[in-house]
């Protein structure tokens, strides 16, 4: 037979949730095109109640994730890096179909977010020292600052970037301790929805990371009020979007990241994902636990500890 | 004794007239059993219906706690929830009962005492029931005299299993007689019988002897409740109705942990033994992380957002 004859081999893509690919709750999918309008494939269009289930599965995933030792997590986190490098073909079709960038633009993208992933591995166990350390106090006591994740975090993955801008916005979040249900770009889920099959075959738990696709408002919104969602990062929204959600969001004084200004038009996709990040996106999902740790009585005879 | 249809008399006469009548039982047809058990739980129940089917469940649910580490202060926090679910909306249905070991019984009485919640003790040597018969009937005593409104004993599987009917149906008149004015439930422990037959068998035995409740599980067991051994034992009760007049309540147990779960039970409750049985007087669910989820996703349908396990008590 020859290559000609040879009948394509399409792929299903499917939502990452609970460690497991399943379709959507609702049974519908969407037509996701290239940057020129080119049918690419069909991806699931997650429900509500798709939010709902990833949220139980992240919920689910949290304590064993945000118990790990930081050492742990940055290896787990380096190993996701590994597993995209072996990948890396594959996400530099995806993201120079979704994006419309040349090949070569395309796997500088995909180098930019293997190194981020890397970067960002290195930091589970040093966010400690620069977010908490040991307080001076007036009294005896030790007293020292720790910091702990939050829980689960809905994170609104950038509309344009959909690789390197998904990845730097999932990781920081992960590297805490954090569990996330993840909303694709809409208009570009593919890279994600790959993301999701690396994510599986790494060492992350099931749940950790759980990635949704479809009409991004449809899905945020109940995300933004879910009562057992503690953070939402709303990068991803325009902004009318946001402040809806911010809204909703309030209601259980969800901890809140919106990086677009109050009064920006639409622009959502501003941020430059291929400059140095900063620390910020690994400070914004943290509770600070402060410890009072009597030294005891100190006598005339000195410290008595 | 009373307690058996007259038109069954002849069949309880002895051991082997009782065994000549179950095993003259139509055999259960298994596969098809389980199929309509699936497809009853294909039915979807939405919107009015489901906040209907959300509060019944509430209302049908003996919250149990039968652990060893029980302590007095845990029955009494199960005894309020029991009696105020959420304190967040007083609309909420209170449960029907609170289930409990013999000893807690009285410590439970007390707490839901003009509630219109029933206390519901086990009893009969449970889980396993495996003691004799004196110390079972005693363990019933000391529970009637707690003041459990309802005693939810145990068969002797044992026995069951190796063929001793008789010694079965007599132990049930035998407990009943010392229930009083509570209403027995009869736990077949369905887990354990093996074949769907035996739990038919098990079935009109319990209905013969005089229960006032056939219970599938104590919860102890691998397998509980489910929606096929449920189903037919709800077919049971419709047929020992249809023959007798007696009508006599179900009770599913152990592993019925979600709202879907709850609701696709009260499917089959009402498309098999119909209407009449959809009451917390006829139909129970033995339970306890179950109410919780009711409760989210009672709250759910009230504010439109989704609850989560902060807003609900543990226990």
């Amino acid at each position: 037979m020859s290559e000609n004859n040879r009948l394509g081999v399409f792929k299903t893509y499917k939502l990452y949730v609970g460690g497991k690919f399943p379709r959507s709750e609702s049974g519908r999918v969407y037509e996701v095109t290239d940057s020129k309008g080119q049918w690419l494939a069909n991806a699931p269009q997650s429900s509500r109640k798709d939010a709902r289930d990833a949220v139980v599965a992240a919920r689910k995933a949290f304590g064993g994730w945000s118990g790990a030792t930081a050492y742990n997590r940055g290896q787990v986190l380096y190993r996701v890096a590994e597993m995209l490098e072996g990948r890396k073909e594959q996400f530099v079709r995806e993201v120079a179909a979704s994006e419309g960038l040349s090949k070569s633009k395309a796997a500088a993208v995909v180098d930019a977010a293997i190194d981020r992933w890397v970067w960002y591995a290195g930091w589970t166990d040093k966010i400690g020292q620069i977010s908490g350390g040991a307080n001076p106090v007036a009294g005896p006591f030790f007293n020292l600052s720790t910091p702990e994740p939050t829980g689960v975090v809905a994170v609104l993955a950038p509309q344009k970037s959909s690789f390197l801008g998904l990845v730097s916005v999932i990781a920081p979040v992960i590297a805490t301790g954090n569990t996330a249900v993840v909303i694709a770009s809409a208009d570009a889920p593919l890279p994600a929805l790959s993301l999701g099959e690396v994510l599986a075959t790494s060492d992350v738990p099931g749940g950790v990371v759980n990635i949704l696709s479809g009409v991004t408002a449809e899905i945020a919104a109940p995300l933004a009020a879910h009562q057992d969602v503690n953070a939402i990062d709303l990068t991803g929204a325009d902004a009318a979007l946001a402040k809806e959600l911010e809204i909703a969001a309030a209601d259980n004084l969800k901890r809140v990241l919106r990086p677009q200004p109050v009064d920006a038009d639409s622009a959502s996709d501003s941020e430059d994902w291929q400059a140095s990040p900063g620390t910020h996106r690994l400070t914004a999902f943290l509770e600070t636990k402060t410890v009072w740790h009597p030294t005891g009585a100190l006598g005339a005879a000195g410290s008595s500890y | 004794m009373p307690t058996t249809a007259p038109a069954f008399a002849d069949a309880t006469a002895s051991d082997s007239a009782l065994r000549r009548f179950l095993f003259g039982l139509p055999g259960v047809d298994a596969v098809g059993l389980e199929a309509r058990a699936a497809a009853l739980g294909t039915r979807s129940i939405k919107t009015t219906a489901k906040a209907y089917a959300i509060d019944l469940a509430i209302s049908m649910i003996d919250l149990t706690t039968l652990e060893g580490a029980d302590t007095p202060g845990k029955v009494r926090a199960l005894a309020a929830k029991a009696v105020n679910p959420d304190p967040t909306d007083r609309t909420t249905p209170r449960t029907a009962a609170v289930c409990v070991y013999p000893d807690m019984a009285a410590t439970a009485a007390a707490a839901v005492a003009g509630s219109g919640v029933k206390v519901a003790s086990v009893a009969t040597a449970f889980p396993a029931g495996r003691a004799a018969l004196d110390v079972k009937l005693a363990d019933v005593r000391d529970a009637v005299a707690a003041g459990a409104d309802e005693i939810d004993m145990v068969i002797d599987r044992g026995a069951f299993l190796s063929g001793r009917f008789l010694k079965v149906y007599e132990e049930i008149v035998a407990v009943k007689a010392e229930c009083g004015e509570a209403r027995l439930k009869v736990i077949f422990e369905t887990g354990e019988l093996s074949t769907y037959d035996n739990i038919r068998r098990a079935s009109w035995i319990g209905m013969l002897a005089g229960a006032d409740f056939i219970k599938t599980s104590t919860g102890k067991v691998a397998t509980n409740a489910t929606p096929a051994n449920t189903l037919l034992m709800l077919e049971a009760v419709r047929d020992f109705r249809a023959a007798t007049g007696v009508q006599i309540g179900v009770k599913p147990a152990g592993g019925i942990r979600t709202t879907k779960d709850a609701v696709k039970f009260l499917v089959l409750v009402n498309e098999t033994a119909g209407e009449d049985w959809l009451d917390p007087h006829w139909f129970r669910f033995g339970a306890s992380s179950l109410l919780n989820d009711l409760l989210m996703q009672r709250q759910k349908l009230s504010t439109g957002r989704y609850s989560g396990p902060d807003y609900v008590t543990v226990d």
